[in-house]
């Protein structure tokens, strides 16, 4: 970030005028619609930017938000974290992540609290400092609990490449890196036989606009195509999200279904080659992978390929991690949250026994979350 | 409650608070204490007396260290209660293996500090500890100050009333994260740390009557409005648009994911006085910061809650700042 200046490059995103004016034409159209429709936007940063600006206020009666599990902490799934967990207190580890990940309540508890009772647990702003901590540390072994979607899996890519080019020994890797796409068939089309169907409402999809910085806008080309949803890659500021929500509703209003880009200003069909080709060198996909609250979706997560399994820390450390799977609390509803088909408010235990400083659900555990995102911004002032 | 204690605990915040109330208010209550103001008032109301510690790292940081900071926390907190700082006492507790250098240039910075606020240190105590036992050094500062403005108090606001900020937020506690290793984030970032008094002494030689004044540390200025709401049973509501940050701390909020009125101040207030002192409140302050401004009103339309309102009609609850402040992710 060095050299960076800090100018304030967002204010033209959030100015009123321009979002009154996004809200008059899509009152506008959503007059002309013959019903209601229901966008989804796939990612916990759309959630919390629209709940932070209060993007439903602006909204009329036939144009509903239904939150999505695009959220990297809030998805993982409680046996996940016990590895983080269990992986913090070896002796001679140093635990390494991004952001939030701390503060996520496994069976033992947090790595916060794994690090109260002496663990090193550190986070940090980029997986590359993964490499200073371990030349500073030559002694231990540094694990990056790697997490996220297709936006912060390139930058693990780029720290192992680095840990192979420069033949650094002592960094594992426990990769839990999920895919935007394949939750979202899941959501609308479920292969689970657990579940008869979702019922799900979902009429349309806001897409993130960072996953497709990386991947491109053509990973949601089946959702017009295959399932009938428009798809609209949009921005994160509000004028940005204003305008994303107007072209669906434009979409409706024209009988058209299609995959649109609204945050041209950086999003491409192809995306980012570079970073797709380091993914596809690294990684594969796995068969399975367990997310919080929605259950096993194929083809979901990616692995070290077998080829680099000496730096992997779940196949290193296998004998002391767990591996049962651990099911949410009873009386949490993130699975029909993160469906789509329940609101925050609608759960009996939201900002009762669960809370941002007591969560239960993983809907409420990283301010992504729509629980989280509910109860800090208090969607409560339009009821 | 959690069974450990984390550093969410002592984040200024909910967990804060619940750390607070749960352990120490529980066993140490008495009708001072549970006022819970910057300062205790005692003796007949004559004098406000207070304590804290400072732990900061790193302990050099553009525009301050951890001496001016320790009077300056100290000090601010006889202010707010209209008190004029008198004697501090200074703690210290250094690590083996510490710069007797660098202490001296904390030392030095406390008596330039100390003279700004026309106080002295008049008792102290040091101890030193192994390696490890400490980060490099903590100091603690109490202090006694003579009340020289009267019924200054976080459970007086009523509605109507205005609330003042002294400057622009949240540069005190962007600082310290760009000076941070491991940020590598260029910036003229300075803290906004300084001592109040003079700014109190000119608003009470102005002949404001101050309502309730609070300096907007750990929290920010989030927990001390959601503090007003609570503790006078009111709403706040706060324009948006008009709470003053500065370009680069509004940078780095929307980098790492914070909210500048959740970042740490050590030289920025909140103030409320009635709706006819405004305008000659803000004068004054403005005298001293150009930033300075009317954020905001007393209502009643959500007691205990504290209102944000969009320049585009939206409204939003500000909550207390809640975890470890911690960038988000995605």
């Amino acid at each position: 970030m060095a050299g960076l200046e800090l100018n304030n490059l967002y204010d033209d995103f959030r100015d009123g005028k321009t979002l009154q004016a996004y809200a008059r034409i899509i009152a506008e159209d959503a007059a002309k619609l013959e019903r209601p429709i229901n966008i989804m936007e796939v990612c916990g940063g759309h959630t919390h930017s629209i709940m932070k600006f209060g993007i439903p206020q602006m909204m009329p009666e036939n144009v509903n938000f239904i939150h999505g599990p695009g959220c990297p902490v809030c998805i993982m799934p409680k046996e996940r974290i016990d590895h983080a967990y269990v992986l913090a207190m070896q002796p001679d580890v140093i635990l390494v992540t991004l952001g939030d990940m701390i503060k996520v309540p496994g069976s033992n508890g947090s790595l916060q609290d794994a690090r109260a009772k002496g663990a090193d647990v550190r986070f940090v702003y980029s997986p590359m400092e993964c490499i200073k901590i371990a030349q500073e540390n030559p002694e231990k072994k540094v694990i990056f609990f790697a997490i996220g979607f297709e936006t912060t899996t390139p930058m693990t890519a780029v720290l192992l490449d680095q840990v192979i080019k420069q033949n650094i020994t002592n960094i594992l890797f426990h990769i839990n890196h999920v895919t935007v796409p394949e939750v979202m068939v899941e959501l609308i089309d479920s292969r689970d036989i657990h579940v008869d169907s979702y019922n799900n409402k979902i009429d349309a999809f806001l897409g993130p606009s960072h996953v497709s910085v990386i991947a491109g806008s053509k990973i949601y080309e089946k959702f017009p195509k295959d399932y009938g949803r428009p798809v609209v890659v949009s921005g994160f500021e509000p004028v940005d999200v204003m305008e994303g929500i107007s072209m669906i509703v434009k979409q409706f209003v024209e009988k058209r279904c299609e995959l649109e880009i609204q945050y041209k200003r950086v999003v491409t069909y192809e995306g980012n080659l570079n970073a797709q080709k380091l993914i596809e060198t690294y990684f594969d996909k796995v068969d399975l992978f367990r997310w919080r609250g929605l259950g096993n979706v194929p083809e979901s997560g990616l692995k070290l390929k077998d080829g680099y399994a000496k730096y992997d820390a779940e196949v290193i450390y296998r004998d002391v991690l767990p591996i049962a799977e651990i099911e949410d609390h009873k009386l949490c509803i993130c699975g029909d949250i993160l469906r789509g088909m329940a609101k925050p408010p609608e759960c009996t235990i939201f900002g009762t026994a669960c809370k941002p400083t007591t969560p239960i659900g993983s809907c409420m555990v990283s301010s992504e979350g729509a629980c989280a995102a509910y109860y800090k911004y208090g969607n409560l002032i339009t009821s | 409650m959690n069974k450990t204690i984390t550093i969410a605990h002592g984040n200024g915040g909910e967990e804060n608070n619940e750390l607070i109330k749960k352990i120490f208010y529980k066993h140490f209550e008495n009708e001072i204490l549970s006022k819970s103001e910057d300062a205790a008032v005692i003796h007949n109301g004559e004098l406000a007396f207070t304590t804290d510690s400072f732990t900061v790292s790193p302990l050099f940081f553009p525009g301050g260290d951890i001496g001016k900071l320790a009077v300056c926390g100290t000090c601010n907190d006889l202010a707010m209660m209209g008190a004029k700082p008198k004697y501090l006492t200074c703690s210290v507790i250094i690590e083996e293996g510490f710069s007797t250098r660098e202490l001296e240039k904390i030392v030095r910075s406390m008596k330039k500090e100390l003279e700004i606020n026309g106080a002295m240190v008049v008792s102290g105590d040091t101890k030193v500890v192994p390696k490890g036992s400490v980060d490099k050094l903590f100091i603690n500062t109490t202090g006694i100050g003579e009340i020289e403005h009267t019924g200054i108090s976080s459970s007086n606001l009523q509605e109507g009333m205005s609330i003042l900020i002294s400057r622009d937020v949240g540069a005190h506690g962007a600082t310290i994260f760009a000076a941070r290793e491991g940020i590598m984030l260029e910036s003229s970032l300075q803290t906004d740390c300084a001592s109040l008094y003079p700014q109190v002494k000119a608003l009470m030689d102005a002949g404001i009557r101050i309502v309730a004044m609070r300096d907007a540390t750990r929290g920010g200025v989030a927990a001390v409005l959601n503090e007003w709401a609570k503790g006078s049973e009111v709403c706040i509501e706060i324009d948006e648009e008009k709470i003053p940050v500065a370009e680069e701390v509004r940078g780095i909020c929307e980098m790492l994911g914070f909210e500048a009125v959740n970042l740490a101040n050590e030289g920025t207030f909140v103030l409320t006085v009635n709706k006819e002192d405004e305008a000659k409140a803000l004068k004054v302050l403005k005298h001293n910061n150009e930033n300075a401004q009317i954020i905001g009103t007393v209502t009643r339309q959500h007691d205990g809650k504290v209102i944000l309102n969009s320049s585009w009609g939206t409204k939003r609850f500000l909550d207390l700042p809640t975890g470890e402040l911690l960038p988000r992710i995605c």
